[in-house]
Parts: structure tokens; sequence; C-alpha cells
């Protein structure tokens, strides 16, 4: 086989490469607001002071940043055993119904701290077995992972509709969700961490998931550089062929890294359902789960990288929202272009620039992309 | 006669919601048979839409909304095979990309274009398609039988349902009877064999896609010229992945395709009819279920229940010429 591509230094590699993909995505943005007849250069600065400007955006968007880092994290699980989970949005969906399920029974006689381990339980849980029925077709019956997902999106917003506006809307209540929960599935909110910096902050729905996802995002570097399963996914990753020849069971690899991916989306339900809005809505993913896709990415599938870029969604997602305000042309879904600008600049073409930069530093220092020994070989 | 009338009213309405579905499904089916797969069907659908209807609405024309319909819808499958084939980037990473652009653009654009949240004008009389009502149509509506047949379901629908239905043979006849389809099939199987023989991979691939690119940009202008009369944000709901979920229910095949669309448009169909009223033996079933059911059907055909569903050999891996 051959390697189209030659090594580059680390830096240039996890540093430069993404960071000039990042820009050329929002340079083609910039572009569009451009065509939307506004100034993208003050957009820019609306965005970002809407996100970091008050106490009360840098809330906002480390609340959004939380809800991706689980995402990103789940469809990054995934990714290193080559897996493509498009389900986040489903597994995050059914996590939800976990959690709505513990919270309705219990939120009446328990304190939020012993309500919180179960609802963490429930919703791994619920996603976990939303990613297991694809993962077990993809393992055992070959069909292909990528599809039996987005069927599985669909099959879960079917299902969560039909229990919405069924079984678990009150009685006598229009509104397709759950009657809101009470004190006890309340989770504390973290604001006070921002406040002791001197900002002031007026009701923003940060909360305990944001430490929950760091814990998270430090379990899943633990898990895929530090431990044996770990290195057995990643072994999967590289070459299928060479995990089976080590003695790797396949079926097993691919079940525990979808479940575990699973788990991580059911978890994103924390945040917003028992955080945000103590309930659980029609719709309340509300595509976070494919922003997953766009942070992982972004992140290169380490969870330093993913947290970094799941700050810069929620800061996208923040600052859009005032943006917004300031520009009515632009309503939110210069995110969703933005995002899927990023997923095609840094996932489908991320080696579009490579060529180019490899051929810089060849002309620098041979040495740094690793050409100094093999004169005449070609590289 | 009134169960008759019923059932005619099912399989009128049965075709109308298969139509976006099959143009949808044979356009995935070029890119897939030539080995791309191509999640973007949904979004390449929803740009199709959009520049159709604003381009009619413009320009006083449904012609020239179909034609600009098909461009842009074109050029976002040119996109996609930038990405995947030229520079061999994943093509479920572009796919996604390319749903995601299009589902955002449209609003912003229509949004700061027409100022109608989204919307595009409604479109005039002469901005859409109109129904073709067949010669002698209204003289034999009142015979039973072969007369609300003829009057309702084959007469009565806008130039672009034929064409969607005359797609399937002549789909069958470049993919089985052409060189260019013989070619097309190969690059999906063996790449290198094809290559080997002197042709370009690359090109083949390219030309494939711009036939999708040509089916989802009708597909699209179907939905906003023809089934609506007007762009609406989000138009497709997923029409695009159902239409994927019947190529593969089709097992990447022109007529069963078809077969499985109108599958999947007469589940859609029945469900808006019944709206929860009972049905004989089983009782009342949701229509929930009834939306989920191609998914469903399409998840147990994978699993290899049904059949078993192979796909192009080599689907999804971007070609790499050996050194």
């Amino acid at each position: 086989m051959s390697t189209p591509y030659a090594k580059l230094p680390a830096w240039a590699d996890y540093g430069l490469i993404p960071l000039i993909n990042l820009s050329v995505a929002f340079i083609v943005a910039g572009f569009v607001v451009m065509l939307v007849g506004e100034n993208p250069f003050l957009a820019a600065v609306i965005l970002v002071e809407g996100a970091f400007g008050k106490g009360t955006g840098i809330a906002f968007t480390l609340f959004y940043a939380t809800t991706f880092i689980f995402t990103g994290l789940s469809v990054a699980v995934a990714a290193h055993c080559s897996l493509f989970n498009i389900g986040t949005e489903g597994q995050a969906y059914i996590g939800g119904l976990g959690i709505a399920l513990v919270c309705l029974s219990f939120d009446s006689v328990l304190p939020w701290w012993a309500i919180f381990p179960m609802a963490i339980v429930a919703a791994a849980a619920f996603g976990a077995l939303w990613g297991l029925i694809p993962a077990y077709l993809q393992a055992k019956r070959g069909s292909h992972i990528v599809i039996t997902t987005i069927m599985f999106n669909f099959i879960a917003a079917s299902a969560m509709v039909y229990l919405l506006v069924g079984p678990l809307k009150p009685a006598g209540s229009q509104a397709p969700q759950t009657r809101n929960f009470l004190a006890g599935a309340e989770l504390p909110k973290l604001n006070w961490v921002i406040e002791l910096f001197g900002a002031k902050i007026r009701s923003a729905p940060l909360n305990i998931c944001f430490l929950l996802a760091l814990v998270m995002a430090f379990l899943v570097w633990l898990l895929i550089w530090r431990t044996r399963l770990g290195y057995e996914m990643r072994t999967y990753g590289h070459s299928p062929k060479a995990a089976r020849y080590a003695g790797i069971s396949e079926t097993r690899i691919i079940i525990t890294a979808m479940m575990i991916s699973g788990a991580l989306a059911g978890m994103m339900a924390l945040n917003p359902v028992m955080g945000d809005q103590h309930n659980v809505a029609i719709d309340f993913v509300s595509g976070a789960g494919y922003v997953g896709i766009a942070v992982a990415l972004m992140g290169r599938l380490h969870p330093v990288g993913i947290v970094l870029a799941a700050i810069l969604f929620g800061m996208l997602y923040q600052g859009g929202a005032e943006l917004a305000f300031e520009m009515p042309a632009i309503s939110r879904d210069m995110i969703v272009i933005i995002q899927g600008l990023v997923i095609l600049f840094a996932g489908a073409l991320e080696h579009m620039f490579r060529p180019y930069i490899q051929a810089l530093f060849a002309s620098v220092s041979p040495k740094s992309v690793g050409m100094q020994a093999i004169k005449g070989t070609g590289a | 006669m009134d169960i008759f009338n019923a059932i005619i009213q099912v399989l009128d309405s049965t075709i109308r919601l298969s139509v976006p579905l099959l143009l949808a499904c044979l356009a995935g089916l070029y890119s897939e048979r030539a080995g791309i797969f191509d999640i973007g069907l949904e979004g390449k659908m929803l740009v199709g839409a959009f520049a159709g209807a604003s381009a009619a609405a413009v320009f006083h024309s449904a012609l020239i909304g179909l034609g600009t319909a098909v461009l842009i819808s074109v050029a976002f499958a040119l996109v996609h095979g930038f990405a995947s084939i030229t520079h061999r980037g994943n093509q479920i990473v572009s796919g996604v990309a390319i749903n995601f652009i299009a589902a955002g653009s449209t609003i912003i654009l229509g949004q700061a274009w027409f100022q109608q949240g989204g919307r595009t004008p409604a479109l005039q009389p002469g901005e859409r398609f109109e129904a073709i009502i067949w010669p002698g149509a209204d003289a034999i509506r009142d015979v039973p039988i072969i007369g609300p047949i003829y009057a309702e379901l084959i007469s009565g629908h806008s130039i672009l349902v034929y064409f969607a239905f005359a797609m399937v043979p002549f789909t069958w006849w470049v993919l089985f009877r052409t060189r260019f389809g013989l070619r097309m099939r190969a690059v999906g199987e063996n790449p290198a064999a094809v290559d080997t023989a002197g042709i370009s991979v690359a090109w083949l691939r390219y030309r494939a896609l711009i036939c999708t690119g040509i089916l989802t940009g009708v597909a699209g202008a179907y939905l906003s010229m023809v089934q609506n009369g007007g762009f609406v944000k989000d138009m497709t709901a997923g029409k695009g992945y159902i239409a994927l979920a019947a190529l593969i229910f089709a097992k990447w095949k022109p007529v069963n395709a078809m077969f499985a669309c109108l599958l999947f448009g007469f589940l859609d169909a029945a469900s808006i009819r019944l709206q929860g009223s009972p049905l004989p033996l089983v009782g009342k079933v949701p229509a929930q279920f009834m939306q989920a059911l191609p998914y469903v059907l399409t998840v147990i055909l994978l699993a290899g229940f049904i059949g078993k569903a192979i796909p192009p050999r080599a689907g999804g891996v971007p070609y790499v010429k050996e050194r």
C-alpha cells in the first residue's frame, strides 16, 4: 500500500493544519455574511463580545460547551475504533428518556445529590443501549454502522414523539413534554465560580454537568491512551486485520466502543434536561449530536482538542444568539453553516492544504519531514 | 364504491409522495454505484428546492426555476466530489457537511433575500409546474373502475412526476446497456481494474456525481414547485435519508428502487389517511409507528433478515493509485 502523505512535525500536524482549515472555514462563512449584506468583521466582533464580553455570556458559552464536550467525546470514542457514529443525536435523545424516568419517579422524595448519580447511570445506560443495537448489527450481521445509526436517529425521534405526546405527557397539558421536575431533580448552578472573578451573572444555566464533562474528558483520555481496551480500540481502528491477527475479538471491541460512545451521548442529556429546562421536551437535543461530529473532527479526536473545540462552538452558539439580536439578517442558522463549513474543511478536506505545507516544510528544512536519509527512493 | 374511491385517493397521494423519494433514490444510485457514498442527498435536495423556488419567483418562469435548481444542486455535488474524489476525504463526513451547509444557507439566504421568515414568495400559476390533464380524462372520469384510475392515477400529474418514473427505465438502460453504465458499475466495484484499462477513475466518478446532482435538483424542484407553492425551511424533512434507506432496500437496482419508493410513499400516504383511525386486526396504530416503519424495515433488511443488501464493493473508499 502506498502512503499518500508523509509525516509533518507534531506541532504542524496538531496545531498549524487545523488552524489553517478552521480559518478557511471562517473566511468562507465571512463571505456568506457579506452575501447577506452585513460586515463580517463587525459580525465577528459582536459574536466574540456576546460570548465572552459579560459574565452571563461566559456562563452560557460554557453551558453550551458542556453539551458539545459530551457529544464530541461520544463521536471521538467511536472514531478511534474507526466507527462513524452519526447516531449521537438519537442516543442523546433516548438518554433523555432514561433521565426522565429517574427524575419523574424520585424527584419528590430524594435530594439532587441522590438523584444525580442515578440519572447519570440511567442516561448512560439508555444511550449505550441505543448504540448497542447498531453495533451488534455491524459486528455480527455486517450492516453499515453509518446507515443503521441514521435510521436509529429517526426511530428514536418517532419513539420519543410517541412517548411525549402520549404516556409521558401529564394529563390536561397540551405541550408535548413531561411535567416539570421538582427541586429534587434540579442540578446546582456553577455561576458563582464565574462570579468569583468579579463578573455579574443574571440567570444562566451553567451547572455541575460542566465538571462532569471535564471528568469524562479525562476518563476518555485515560481509556484511549492508558488502558488495554483503548489500545485494542485504536489497533482495530488502524487496521482491523492487524487486530484480528493479534487475537482481538472484533465483536467485543465494536460493541464496547459503541456502547461507551452511546453512554457519553446519553449523558449529554443531563445538561439541558436537569441543568436547564427541568423537563424532557420534544427535540431537546436539537442537533447537538451533529455538532459533536464537528467538535470531534476539529479536536482531532483528542479530549483536550475536543474541550477547546466545544468551547469554540459554545461561543458560536452564545455569540450567535447575540449576533441575531444585533444583525437581524443573520439568524442563529448562521451557526449551522459554520458548523457545516468546519466539518467540510477540518474533516472532509483536511488534507487539502497538506501537500503545500509539506512542500513548504521540505524546502525550508528537509529534516522536519523526515527526508534526510532517503535520497532517491522518493517520498 | 366508497372504499374504491378511498383506495384511489391513497394511491394517488402515494404517487405524489414517492416522486421526490424516487428522484433522490435514483440520484443516490448513480453515485453509490460509482463508489461514492452520498449522505448529502438531503442537503442537495434542499438547496435544489430553495434555488428552484427562488429563481422561479424572481424570473417568473418555472423552467428557469428548474434549471437553477439543477445547477445549484450539481454545484453541491461537485463540492462533494472535490472533497471525496480529488482530496480523498471521508465521503460520509463530506456528506454531513453538505447537509449542514444546505440547511443553514437556505434559511439565511432566504431570510436575507425575501424577508419572509425563511420562506420564498408564494409561486404564481405560471411559475410552477402545472398538472397535465391527459386527453379524454374528463370524458371517462365517470366510467366505473377504469375512469378514476385513468383520470386520477395516470392523468393529472405534473411533468416532473412523469419524468421521475421515466427515469427508472432510463437509469436501468444507462446502467446495464451503455458503456458509461458498465464503467460506472466497474468503478464502484473495482476501481483499480478500471484504472488499468486506461479510464480515469476520477472523471468517471465526477460524471456519476453530476448525474446525482441533476436528479436531486429535480427532486428539490418537485418539492418546492409542484408539491408546494414555494420553499419552506427544512422542507425536505428527512426525505433524503428515506431515499437512502430506499436505495439500500432496493439493493442498488433501479426498478427495485421504484418499488421501494412507492412502498415508503404508500406508508406515508396511509399514515396521513388513517390519522389514528383503527385498522382491522391490529387496532389503532400510532402515526409515529407508521413514520418509523421505513427506517425499521431498512434496519431489518440491513441486518440480513430479509435477503442480503450487498453494497458496491468500493463504496466509501477513496481511490489511491498504487505507486
